[in-house]
This record gives C-alpha cells, structure tokens and sequence, in this order.
C-alpha cells in the first residue's frame, strides 16, 4: 500500500482498458466516442509499456512506447479524416448507416 | 504514506474518474475534455515512473495535437448527438460483463506478474546508467532503433498524405491556379486583332 510497486500501474492500465472496451461496447452509435474509447486503449497500453520498462531497468519499452504513440496519432488523424468525409457523403455518423461497403 | 504514494493514488484516481467520465459524458465535446484530463494525468503517472521524455511526448502529442484535432471534428459536425446516445441502456449489460471479465483477467495477469517481478532485485533505470531518461532514450533510439525510428516517421507522412488525400475536395466553380496552362498561354490565345472601319466602331459580341 505504501510503497508503490509495478502491480499498483498495471491495475491503473488494467482500469483503463477496460474502461475503453466498454466504452466501445455502450457507445455504439457514436463513431466519436468509439475512436476516443480506441485512444483510451493504446493509452492503457502505453502504461504498461513505460511501468515495465521502468520496474525492469530496460529503456527499450519506452522506445516501444513511443512508437504505440506514433500510430495512436496516425491512426487519429486518419479516422477523423474518414468520419469527416463519410458525413460530409451522409450527413451523419450513425454507425448503424456505415453499410455503403456491405455489397 | 510517502509523497509518490499520495500523487499516485491522486494520479490514478483522476485518469480513471475522467476515462469513465469519456464515454459516460453526454455532451462530445465533454468527452474531448476529459480525454484531455486523461492523458495529462497518464503523463504525471509517467513521470512518477520516471519516463519524463514520454510524459512530456504525452502531453504534446495528445493534449497538443490528437485532442484539437477531435475537438475540430466534434465541433464542426453538425450532428445530434442525443439521438446517438440512444441506445446506451441496451448495450449496458453484455458490455459490463465483458468489462467485468476483462478487468478480472487483466488484474489476474497483473498480479501474477508483479509476483514474478518482486523475486528479482527491483533495478532503477535513471540511477543504474546516471543519465536522464530523454539521453537514455536517445542514446538507443538513433543507434540501434534507427530503422524503427525512421519508420515511425514513414508511418506518420502516409497518414499525413492519407487524411489531406480523404478529405480535399475540388469545389466547382472556384478559380485555382494552373501553372502550367498559365505559362503555356500563347499570344493568339489571349488577343484577338480587329480590323475596324472608320466611323463605324466595333460591336459588341453577345
């Protein structure tokens, strides 16, 4: 309890994660919500990365870490810009209406 | 309780509060705000582990960049989103039993590990090599993960090129430049020589 040990960060990440499963699974209408519970994700994994690297004295998990990152922005900006197209196509982001690709 | 104990639990309890607050909210921008809160408090638990290159890349890229990014989508789409809270109640019970499932193997996982770990002698990084974490990174991230690093910004300029290609659009009607026709304009292109008789004048074409 007092000393803060590698278990304390991983439940923290644990929390996390879960926390943005959820939100995918309630928000189901929502693209907006689905791709911040997407960021809530790699976020927990991205504590789990830095509390190992640091607890095992190996700098390469913040080097995995930075890299989670770089693909969290990328994959950000590339989804907005999907959901922006597909309202500016629909006129709105129902997710229940993406089936445009169904065949 | 130590100061680091203090600012963890306080740290924690914050980036949960606000994750949960995230997708509970009902208002998107809301959301994006406590988005914001999360990362900023994940960045502090980053610095309690020492790893302050990454709680400050943290800060930038999130709080900088992803979270005004989501806020100028959220803010300029022109949806109503009460009608897509909708159906929140429907997905409540399958979704916590997933949750609840998750969270107990995750925590399983995580003790079991933590147990693993504390056999061995805990070795702190900053103190082991006496350099500062963004060095310690430096030191390996442009010698030994060059590859990585360069890929990494591949990864980024094909997701850069990937959104401005999915969302420029040509309107019609708007005047643009065009260098090359502009240059390759000739002169009977754009004059035209007319033969006008005296007292006569030139009428106009309709």
């Amino acid at each position: 309890m007092m000393t803060i040990g590698l278990e304390h960060y991983l439940f923290v990440a644990a929390a996390l994660f879960t926390i943005g499963v959820f939100g995918i699974f309630v928000n189901r209408k929502n693209v907006i919500i689905i791709l911040m519970s997407i960021e809530l994700v790699l976020l927990s994994v991205n504590i789990n990365l830095v509390a190992f690297s640091s607890f095992l004295g190996d700098i390469e998990g913040q080097i995995f870490a930075m890299m989670v990152l770089t693909v969290a922005a990328a994959e950000a900006a590339v989804g907005l810009a999907i959901l922006v197209t597909y309202f500016r196509n629909r006129g709105g982001i129902a997710v229940e209406d993406i089936n445009l690709m169904k065949g | 309780m130590t100061l680091a104990a203090i600012a963890f639990y306080a740290l924690a309890a914050i980036a949960i509060a606000s994750a949960f607050a995230v997708i509970a909210a009902r208002n998107p921008v809301h959301s994006v705000l406590f988005l914001i809160l999360t990362f900023f408090s994940a960045a502090g638990l980053f610095v309690l582990m020492g790893a302050e290159f990454l709680a400050m890349l943290l800060v930038v890229v999130y709080v900088g960049a992803v979270a005004v990014l989501f806020l100028f989508v959220v803010m300029m789409l022109d949806v109503d989103f009460v009608e897509l809270k909708q159906g929140f109640l429907n997905y409540l019970p399958i979704g916590a039993l997933v949750a609840v499932a998750l969270f107990a193997e995750l925590g399983l996982v995580a003790s079991a590990a933590a147990q693993a770990e504390a056999a061995r002698p805990a070795i702190a990084l900053n103190e082991q090599a006496a350099v500062t974490n963004a060095e310690a990174i430096g030191r390996v991230l442009y010698t030994q993960h060059l590859l990585l690093f360069q890929l990494a910004g591949l990864v980024l300029l094909v997701a850069m090129i990937g959104a401005i290609v999915l969302t420029l659009r040509h309107r019609p009607g708007v005047k643009r430049q065009d260098v090359a026709r502009q240059v390759g304009r000739r002169r009977a292109q754009g004059v035209e020589l007319k033969d006008v008789r005296p007292g006569q004048g030139l009428r106009e074409r309709v």
